[in-house]
């Protein structure tokens, strides 16, 4: 599965299902998170039928921004078995991600 | 649009390694401050650069601009607030996003010193960036820790977004609004349990959800953590190489003697070896 856009909705069916989520939180206005951008997009990929991955953009869903008490952005946040298992804010390349991941597959 | 070389920095090293990078026929452009509002442009005189004696730091700025400006070089104004080493470099100015094959670290010299709490609440309720995080404070109370001259209007575009405003520096800037709070003060020390819940500005507390701290410039190892130091001076080899690839820095940054002369030189020296970096990497 590729690349998911989250609503309040697909996300919270997402994260009803056992395995690993990991979610971006971003916005257009942010620079930061454009930047993100390409490395969760290759995350999607290389994790392909073993993760989840996908975005919610904070002004389209801001009450899922205010859920996870998210203060800045991009903010990415992985979820094992609908449990929020770690949060990283910022931005840094795909090996910080791809470390967190391989530790919860 | 994908730069050969991007340098952070618009003072004489920076523009030395973006002219330098010009003449091996690199694109190149430059990321930083207006250079009217350099410390070096406030100098009185300066005595020591070979063949220009007596010029002020203001007449010599102007000419290293313009001949930087004539040599094709680009520039976006602004602050490097993230910075990627994927693919090449990609750094974001404000919204702004830009991207290199290589990189020149030329900020000058940086104050490294953070504030009480800066570090621990950093993405918990201390920003460095208004454009990217305002939106999640709307509604609530934030205070601007401002040491730049544009700081006031990042302030303004808070306010016009709907966040309740203080602006908190050692001196009220000329250009802040008037319906903005004032808070004279140097020390600033961040507050909290989780996430930032006040600011003790000279030991006044001011209740707020964040402080965005706007300084001049981030220091070179917020941008890139894996960057090596020496007593507070980014360690560089004699082609001023980092330890990190495709990285280069020169000028105040890599220690003293802080002189305009040494700036350029070394500067020179980045933009070629960056070029060569550059070289070997289409090769």
């Amino acid at each position: 599965m590729a690349l998911q856009h989250f609503t309040e909705e697909s996300f919270d069916k997402a994260v009803k299902e056992n395995g690993l989520l990991v979610v971006d939180f971003w916005a257009e206005w942010c620079g930061p998170c454009k930047m993100l951008g390409p490395v969760i997009e290759q995350l999607a990929n290389d994790y392909d039928g073993k993760a989840v991955v996908g975005k919610v953009n904070v002004d389209d869903e801001p009450e899922l921004a205010q859920r996870f008490g998210i203060m800045s952005i991009p903010t990415v946040i992985f979820f094992k078995d609908g449990k929020e298992v770690d949060k990283k804010i910022g931005v840094m390349p795909p090996q910080e991600f791809v470390k967190t991941i391989e530790a919860n597959l | 649009m994908k730069y050969d070389l991007i340098v952070l920095g618009s003072g004489p090293a920076g523009l030395a390694a973006a002219v330098a990078a010009r003449g091996r026929g690199k694109t190149a452009l430059v990321v930083g401050n207006r250079w009217q509002d350099s410390p070096l442009a406030k100098a009185e005189k300066i005595d020591n650069y070979l063949g220009l004696p007596g010029r002020t730091g203001y007449e010599l700025l102007e000419e290293f601009q313009k001949h930087a400006e004539d040599a094709g070089i680009e520039f976006l104004t602004g602050r490097a607030i993230s910075l990627m080493a994927w693919d090449g470099f990609t750094v974001t100015v404000g919204a702004d996003m830009v991207q290199g094959g290589a990189l020149v670290m030329a900020p000058g010299v940086v104050r490294q010193a953070k504030f009480p709490g800066e570090q621990e609440f950093l993405g918990r309720g201390v920003s460095y960036c208004a454009t990217c995080d305002g939106m999640l404070y709307r509604g609530r109370d934030v205070v601007v820790a401002g040491r730049t001259n544009d700081a006031p209007e990042e302030a303004r575009y808070l306010q016009s977004i709907g966040c309740n405003v203080t602006y908190t520096a050692p001196k009220k800037p000329d250009s802040l609004d008037a319906d903005i709070p004032f808070v004279a003060a140097g020390k600033v020390e961040i507050r909290g349990d989780k996430t930032v819940s006040a600011v003790l500005l000279d030991g006044t507390e001011i209740p707020c959800a964040c402080v965005f701290i706007l300084r001049a410039s981030l220091a070179p190892t917020d941008l890139l953590p894996a960057l090596e130091t020496e007593n507070g001076y980014i360690r560089v080899d004699r082609a001023m190489k980092t330890n990190v690839e495709g990285v280069f820095a020169c000028g105040d940054c890599t220690g003293a003697p802080l002189q305009v002369a040494k700036a350029v030189g070394e500067g020179h020296i980045a933009g070629l070896s960056a070029c060569e970096y550059l070289d070997k990497q289409t090769k």
